[in-house]
């Protein structure tokens, strides 16, 4: 069952939470900035064969897949939050599916990532990027879809976990190897062989695929392929973390 | 109809009965309180009530639904305010109670309305649109007792609703909910630790100890099954203190400095004391009455040893309280 007053409030109470937390924003929109000037001026001069653009205009997307993946995992924190603080057993014992406490908080962490990520892209002249802007609602459509899986896999996680320690450590694991084996910051072409199945599996390889074709044009698999791949991931980590909803709460 | 009936309500954790086949009936409207010591199963029970908690085996019906086989019905029928803290410190205090409206699908129309009518209700009509964090712990707790009311529910459940507040903010919200049950037509539950709470608020009180009732009845005849009532006097002339022995409802007489007589019924014994002393010229200095209280019945019933691990839960718990409610958690 899917109830829209609900979820639109505890939309509400996500964005509204956050936009209150002024340090938060700030330091997530510094952390992307200072990967992009100063990791991207760093590697600047390393040429990677087949890559004529500056290593800077290629790390641009990744960084915002990284902003975008950092901000929507650590969503999960707010399940943590809400039980440490007790608002959880207000939720809980409404009338509403756990279906619909999900989604209220997928939507409320989609749009602070999807946020977050569209005032990155706003800083592209500072490293020079050439951002083809037609195509920003379609960008805004593939940062939809990865945010939701991801905010969707934090929500999972925390709704197995009772501490804030546990969470950082657990969504270390889980966003480190993402972030690295995504293509964010090297490009696929020249990876070594026992690298790709793991860099297939990851969804975070074809939202930065997306991203970084729809702003500078370079791609490693065809923009179709990249949102099947990223919506059936969507359907599948809504379904799964719906289901750990209802077995934890 | 009744509000709430239990049927061999039981609930346990890892071989430990909290809750042994409790049979309750609430009835309609009335203010029925669970009193215990420290885990004897009140806050077991309330949790399985609102649905939080799975009974190991028997049901009850809330507001004429089963438990197990409608929970969603019952979750619309119940308002809670949980012994500890549930708002969201975050958002104001009108905010909480909006959310709390669309949680449970309230028409849009009446909602903002009702929160004004609530906000009255416990005093913080002023302070709606400040943010919760800015609130004091009684405030808190009336915000949540107005979000527990929000959307009309049959049924009000309130949880230690004075735990950790001062005496004056403990009387105030006393206040509160005698006027929840002058203003809503709504049957309260509520569970306590303070026998002055139960006594001044409740109508019949459950006396709850290792998950089963050991006493239940309105306060006033729980006292009275406790027996008597001590009527003190002092005389100008002690000798004379054996001659009250004639008054055929005096139970017994205790001799020191003053004079403690047994009675059954210490508002009708007075008259006829003073009037006995009057006719015999025997001159009363001063006169009292102390009543057998709350206390004394739950002394009785469940005794005067210490439960030392649950006193230490207790203080873990306050000191959990405190600091949230001073923002440091």
């Amino acid at each position: 069952m899917i109830e829209y007053k609900a979820i639109k409030a505890l939309w509400y109470r996500e964005v509204k939470a956050y936009s209150n937390d002024r340090p938060r924003i700030i330091s997530s929109v510094v952390r992307s900035l200072l990967w992009l000037i100063i990791f991207g001026s760093g590697f600047n001069a390393a040429r990677f064969t087949g890559l004529d653009i500056n290593y800077q205009e290629f790390l641009f997307p990744g960084v915002i897949g990284m902003s975008l993946l950092f901000t929507s995992m650590f969503m999960g924190i707010s399940v943590i939050w809400d039980r440490e603080f007790g608002y959880l057993k207000e939720i809980v014992v409404s009338p509403i599916s756990r279906t619909s406490m999900l989604l209220g908080r997928v939507f409320g962490g989609t749009t602070i990532a999807v946020s977050e990520a569209l005032l990155i892209l706003l800083f592209s002249f500072v490293v020079g990027v050439h951002v083809n802007w037609i195509n920003l609602p379609a960008i805004l459509l593939a940062m939809i879809l990865i945010s939701s899986i991801l905010v969707s896999l934090g929500l999972t996680v925390a709704s197995f976990i009772e501490s804030f320690e546990g969470f950082n450590t657990i969504m270390s694991f889980i966003i480190m190897p993402m972030f690295f084996l995504s293509g964010a910051i090297f490009p696929l072409n020249q990876m070594p062989a026992w690298m790709k199945p793991l860099v297939y599996i990851n969804p975070m390889t074809y939202g930065i695929d997306i991203i970084r074709t729809l702003t500078i044009g370079i791609s490693y698999f065809s923009l179709q392929l990249d949102f099947i791949v990223l919506i059936a991931c969507a359907a599948l980590m809504t379904a799964l973390g719906s289901r750990a909803f209802k077995a934890k709460m | 109809m009744n509000a709430i009936e239990t049927l061999g309500l039981t609930k346990n954790f890892n071989g430990l009965t909290a809750v042994d086949r409790l049979g309750i009936q609430v009835k309609d409207r009335e203010v029925f309180g669970l009193l215990g010591p420290n885990g004897a199963g009140k806050t077991t029970t309330l949790s399985m009530l609102c649905t939080i908690l799975k009974p190991t085996s028997g049901t009850a019906k809330v507001n004429g639904f089963d438990l197990l086989k409608n929970p969603n019905e019952v979750r619309k029928s119940i308002g809670i305010v949980f012994q500890d803290p549930s708002l969201d410190n975050r958002l104001t205090g009108m905010e909480n109670l909006l959310i709390h409206a669309a949680l449970y699908g309230m028409d849009d129309k009446k909602v903002l309305e009702r929160a004004k009518e609530l906000a009255k209700l416990v005093d913080l009509e002023d302070r709606m649109k400040d943010l919760v964090k800015t609130y004091s712990g009684g405030m808190r707790r009336r915000l949540e007792i107005a979000r527990g009311l929000m959307h009309t529910p049959k049924i009000l459940f309130l949880d230690e609703p004075t735990l950790g507040l001062d005496p004056q903010t403990r009387s105030k919200v006393w206040e509160y909910i005698e006027g929840v049950r002058k203003n809503e037509d709504i049957t309260v539950i509520l569970t306590t630790h303070y026998m002055e709470e139960a006594e001044s608020l409740c109508d019949r009180v459950a006396i709850i100890d290792y998950g089963k009732i050991v006493a239940l009845d309105s306060p006033h005849e729980l006292t009275k099954k406790i027996g008597n009532e001590i009527v003190t006097i002092t005389l100008d002339d002690k000798t004379r203190a054996n001659e009250f022995r004639s008054l055929n409802f005096v139970a017994g007489i205790n001799v020191s400095d003053d004079v403690k007589l047994s009675v059954h019924d210490g508002t009708n014994a007075i008259p006829k004391i003073m009037k006995f002393a009057i006719e015999n010229k025997i001159e009363i200095k001063s006169i009292d009455i102390k009543k057998v209280t709350l206390n004394e019945v739950f002394m009785h019933y469940v005794g005067r040893e210490i439960r030392e691990e649950n006193e230490k839960d207790n203080t873990k718990q306050m000191m959990k309280y405190r600091l949230r409610a001073s923002g440091r958690l």
